[in-house]
């Protein structure tokens, strides 16, 4: 077998691969955060316990009312969404115009309130969900078995961060949203309600958070806290893309992914410092980040 | 601001008049302050006190970047681990160090990376900055991670408190407290300096409008970099003193969740003032021991978040800012 | 029944200790201090239903020892050394606490054992897994009463290979706890005839695992070793099953697993996993009648740290009848000198370095078409005599032990 540094390349190759599927899933929670950023100027640091409600709320819907995997899907992140509207309405609407740092330590606030209730109700254990059934299984690759799951991962993550790209650079709703959050005096002069704009807009943010969440509730354990290290390496990621820059998110999301696929090859123990290292160097060369336009 | 006085000496009288009283209404509340503090090992639990006082130094030091030069560092976890390990590891392996060169080294160390941090990180602007600041904490912290001297998860533990300058005995705890309540208020009174200096002026000139700053000739990033080097060292001095009072140093010391939790702190006290930092320290430790201590001890967590919540929408200013601007307002 | 002996042993104490004796008891209390995480990782091992564990031990010795009252104190550790610190100090030095109870991360258990031992109040660990805390961070003042990573590898690892597991892969979570578990694993393999073949630190806490699963699956080793804990352990066997692990032909043994976890995975996931444990729910009748009441009280079935709590305070306050003191040393010392017999264990003796040894189990997670409710979980394989499975005191670095 050929040998890459030691490394079988039939290994190198499967590793390539989970690095590009766990990419697809930074990019999709680092997407809700760019967007909340980029339109709203919002630091969310809550955002990594919306991911965490988005699989809570999963499991929950199917113990108490039996809703089914693809159910979830939608109901899920909706309902995350909509949690996510009042967050904006009843909390972040009134520092609006303060220091974007306020939004970070509120959304903070926001974050331990979340983990800390419901880890009084539903304990750190993990709650169970199962893989639907038609999941079950994989491609048997030759260098690698891929589960269908994590096939259907990269695919649905990555159709998503297109459409929502493509909403928001390219379509007549997304320039109406840009416009209305630079400038929402103009705007509101045109009879739009930008208020509800900016509402809409968080809980969409959110609600992409929560759809990773579904999306992770079959394979990752299931706990309040789950969100905690996610936060800190998705933010990391959005800032080397830049701050609000949403395709560039997107690719350095998947970038991240493979980054750290090759560190868990090579030298594991540095697999989640990685990232930083790479954050570090990108902005000694890059302030603004690789796709940031402006401070 | 108080609104420009009218070119009149009455007027002007009046005002140095007002702030003659607001100097000695200072002076005696500092006064108050202090005796208090003299005092209170005789009421309550001296390592507590102890406690408070490194995390108020924490805050002070914290604040002095933040709240007076503008720069929110989401790192500052990493100086105040590397000050305790430092000191730790020196006071445990060497017997022949007395316990202010553990200490000296701690801080020295933390000033160094201080200075690490400062250079490539000065030049990022704002969440940039934060950001920056926690990736290098972050690269810290897996460096204490994986290092043998920390003792890893397990931390460092039986520390000896030693002897200051090789006569004190330290062991005792009122000496500690007398120790670190000496060290506190050196800093505290350094800060006070620093900021009432004309480079003090600079750094608040650079938080309110670093462009106009830059206009007027100042070479902001070296009165950036000053800034954050002090701060560091300080936060350093601040962990040193926590692991000789605790005799252990741990990896609790250098998680994000302890610079995210200075910043809390700062806040609630009142930050860009000099005694909020201090009062906020208290509040939250405090509340944390309390509430650990209680029937809500499961709560720990979400209570803070909601001190967080509240503070941010309801009392930007803290508790310090508020009581001032109450002051000013009725009694001005 | 179990009542009414613990009741008669403690009437029999306090008619033995008459007069004087009760003198001994300072002010007439017994304050046990209840530390532990409530709300963080460790929070379902131990945390708040540990402290119901403790409140029925209490109420089964019926709430008085020799005539003075049992006082009760509790506090969240937040995993956090200096804030443990703090509470321990003020409860020796202001509350008259006379013994801790809990404990679960080790910077927390090394922390209070040096406390305590500056005092010289009594801490019964039995949260813990560190191997270290009855090793070179040994005090006269603290029992370490449940499991350590001794046995966890011992009994797991021998058993696995000499059933033809020979070769291993392991999985290390990269801090102390897993460094110790993994040395003592290879320490076993090897002594057993079985070789690691190969192994990956990953960080913690890691919450995606395929990457190292992959790597696993292609070193073909027989067996796939879990030197990790909590989430980690149950996003490792997750991951495992959803990529095919076992159903390829290798085996998960996963070191450190507790009812919990299991409970959290499922059969489904779960099911063949071997893990050792040092006691199970569903043993025997004397276990299950405490199990019952303790469901009855929580909503759960009890781990073994829970279990753990449980037995060690009753074993205290017995010796705090019998010497009819709540001195540490004396209390200490009764408690070395009497074997444990009750539901947690038969013949469990507490050695000089102040590790309760004791049989451990090793067990396996039933098939689903195997277990019949939730909590029927594991299927005991074997008993791990106490003397095979800890670190025999030939090997001790504690300083209490002559070696």
């Amino acid at each position: 077998m050929s040998m890459i540094f030691g490394v079988p390349l039939a290994v190198l190759l499967g590793q390539l691969l989970i690095g590009i599927i766990n990419g697809a899933f930074y990019a999709l929670l680092s997407l809700g955060l760019a967007v909340i950023f980029g339109l709203l100027k919002i630091i969310n640091f809550a955002h990594g316990a919306m991911y965490m409600l988005g699989a809570l709320v999963t499991v929950v819907l199917f113990d108490a009312l039996g809703v089914n995997y693809w159910v979830a899907l939608f109901l899920a992140p909706l309902l995350v969404g909509v949690f996510g509207v009042l967050i904006e309405y009843f909390l972040l609407r009134r520092i609006a115009g303060q220091d974007h740092i306020y939004s970070l330590l509120l959304t903070f606030g926001v974050a331990l309130i979340l983990q800390g209730v419901l880890t009084n109700i539903y304990g750190v254990s993990g709650l169970r969900y199962a893989m639907p059934d038609v999941f079950k299984g994989g491609f048997n690759l030759d260098f690698m078995f891929l589960p269908y799951y994590r096939a259907w991962v990269i695919v649905v993550a990555l159709l998503v961060c297109f459409g929502t790209w493509f909403m928001i650079e390219k379509t007549k709703l997304g320039s109406y949203l840009r416009a209305g959050t630079e400038d929402s005096q103009l705007m509101q002069g045109f009879g739009i309600n930008v208020p509800l704009l900016v509402s809409l807009t968080y809980g969409f943010g959110v609600a992409l958070a929560a759809f990773a969440g579904v999306l992770a509730a079959p394979i990752y354990s299931v706990t309040p806290t789950m969100g905690s290290t996610t936060l800190i390496v998705v933010f990391a990621v959005v800032v080397i893309g830049g701050m609000g820059s949403i395709g560039g998110a997107i690719i350095t999301g998947i970038l991240m992914g493979v980054i750290e696929g090759l560190t868990k090859t090579f030298y594991p123990p540095a697999s989640s410092a990685v990232i930083f290292l790479v954050m570090v160097v990108v902005l000694m060369f890059r302030p603004n980040g690789l796709f940031g336009k402006e401070a | 601001m108080m609104s420009q006085p009218i070119n009149s000496a009455d007027v002007h009288k009046a005002m140095l008049e007002q702030q003659k009283s607001q100097d000695r209404r200072k002076m005696l509340l500092n006064g108050a302050l202090l005796l208090l503090l003299l005092a209170a090992p005789f009421a309550l639990y001296p390592v507590f006190l102890m406690k408070i006082l490194c995390f108020a130094l924490f805050a002070v030091a914290f604040n002095l970047l933040f709240g007076f030069t503008g720069l929110l560092s989401f790192g500052h976890a990493a100086f105040l681990a590397s000050g305790a390990y430092t000191t730790g590891y020196l006071l445990s392996n060497y017997s022949g160090l007395t316990t202010e060169m553990g200490i000296i080294a701690g801080t020295l160390v933390a000033t160094a990376l201080g200075l690490v941090f400062a250079l490539l990180s000065i030049r990022r602007q704002g969440i940039y900055f934060a950001m920056v600041t926690l990736a290098l904490a972050q690269l810290v912290y897996f460096f204490f991670v994986q290092s043998e001297f920390t003792g890893g998860e397990d931390g460092l533990h039986g520390i000896p408190r030693g002897e200051l300058f090789g006569v004190i005995d330290l062991s005792d705890n009122m000496n500690m407290y007398y120790f670190v309540l000496t060290v506190f208020i050196a800093c505290y009174l350094l800060v006070q300096r620093i900021v009432s200096s004309p480079y003090g002026q600079v750094l608040k000139a650079i938080k309110q409008n670093e462009p106009r700053a830059v206009s007027l000739g100042y070479n902001v990033d070296r009165y950036k970099i000053l800034a954050f080097v002090i701060s560091a060292g300080l936060t350093g001095l601040a962990g040193s003193l926590k692991s000789v009072v605790f005799q252990l140093a741990s990896l609790n010391d250098a998680h994000w969740h302890m610079s995210g939790e200075v910043i809390l702190m700062t806040l609630v006290g009142g930050l860009g003032t000099l005694l909020g930092p201090v009062i906020g320290s208290t509040f939250v430790v405090n509340v944390e021991y309390q509430l650990s201590q209680g029937p809500l001890r499961d709560w720990v967590d979400p209570i803070l978040g909601g001190i967080f919540v509240l503070t941010v929408l309801a009392f930007r200013s803290g508790i310090v800012g508020e009581i001032q601007k109450f002051m000013r307002k009725n009694l001005g | 029944m179990t009542m009414t002996k613990k009741l008669l042993t403690s009437a029999v104490a306090s008619a033995l200790m008459v007069g004087g004796a009760q003198a001994a008891i300072s002010d007439n209390t017994v304050k046990i201090g209840y530390l532990a995480d409530m709300s963080g990782t460790y929070r379902d091992l131990a945390g708040p239903n540990g402290l119901k564990a403790l409140e029925m031990a209490i109420k089964d010795f019926g709430g008085k020892v020799n005539g003075a009252t049992i006082e009760v104190v509790s506090a969240d550790d937040r995993n956090n050394p200096d804030s443990s610190s703090s509470t321990v100090r003020r409860w020796v030095e202001n509350d008259k606490v006379d013994m801790v109870a809990g404990m679960v991360a080790s910077s927390v258990t090394i922390a209070v054992s040096k406390i305590l031992e500056e005092n010289d109040r009594l801490g019964i660990v039995s949260g813990s897994a560190a191997s270290s805390i009855t090793n070179e961070h040994c005090t006269p003042n603290h029992i370490h009463y449940v499991y350590d990573t001794y046995p966890l590898a011992n009994g797991t690892a021998s058993a696995v290979v000499k059933e033809g597991g020979k070769s291993w892969y392991l999985m290390t979570a990269d801090y102390a706890f897993g460094h110790a578990l993994e040395a003592d694993v290879t320490r076993v393999v090897e002594a057993n005839g079985g070789e690691i073949v190969g192994s990956v630190r990953h960080p913690f806490p890691t919450q995606d695992f395929s990457s190292f699963v992959l790597q696993a699956q292609a070193s073909g080793a027989d067996v796939v070793g879990l030197a990790n804990a909590g989430s980690d352990t149950t996003n490792a066997i997750t991951t495992a099953s959803e990529f095919g692990v076992t159903q390829a032909g290798q085996t998960l043994a996963a070191l450190l697993l507790f009812l919990t976890d299991v409970h959290a995975l499922g059969v489904n996931t779960a099911q063949g996993i071997q893990l050792t444990t040092g006691w199970y729910w569903d043993m025997n009748d004397e276990t299950r009648e405490w199990s019952d009441r303790f469901m009855k009280e929580t909503g759960v079935r009890p781990t073994m740290v829970h279990a753990g709590i449980y037995s060690s305070t009753l074993q205290y306050l017995n010796a705090v009848a019998a010497t009819g003191s709540d001195n540490a040393q004396a209390v200490r010392k009764q408690m070395m000198d009497t074997p444990i017999n009750d539901m947690f264990t038969k013949n469990g003796r507490i050695r000089e370095d102040g590790r309760m040894v004791h049989d451990m189990y090793l067990a396996e997670v039933k098939k689903p078409e195997e277990s019949k409710n939730e909590w029927d979980l594991y299927k005991i394989l074997r008993t791990i005599p106490a003397d095979e499975a800890y670190r025999p005191l030939s090997e001790s670095k504690c300083k209490l032990v002559n070696n």
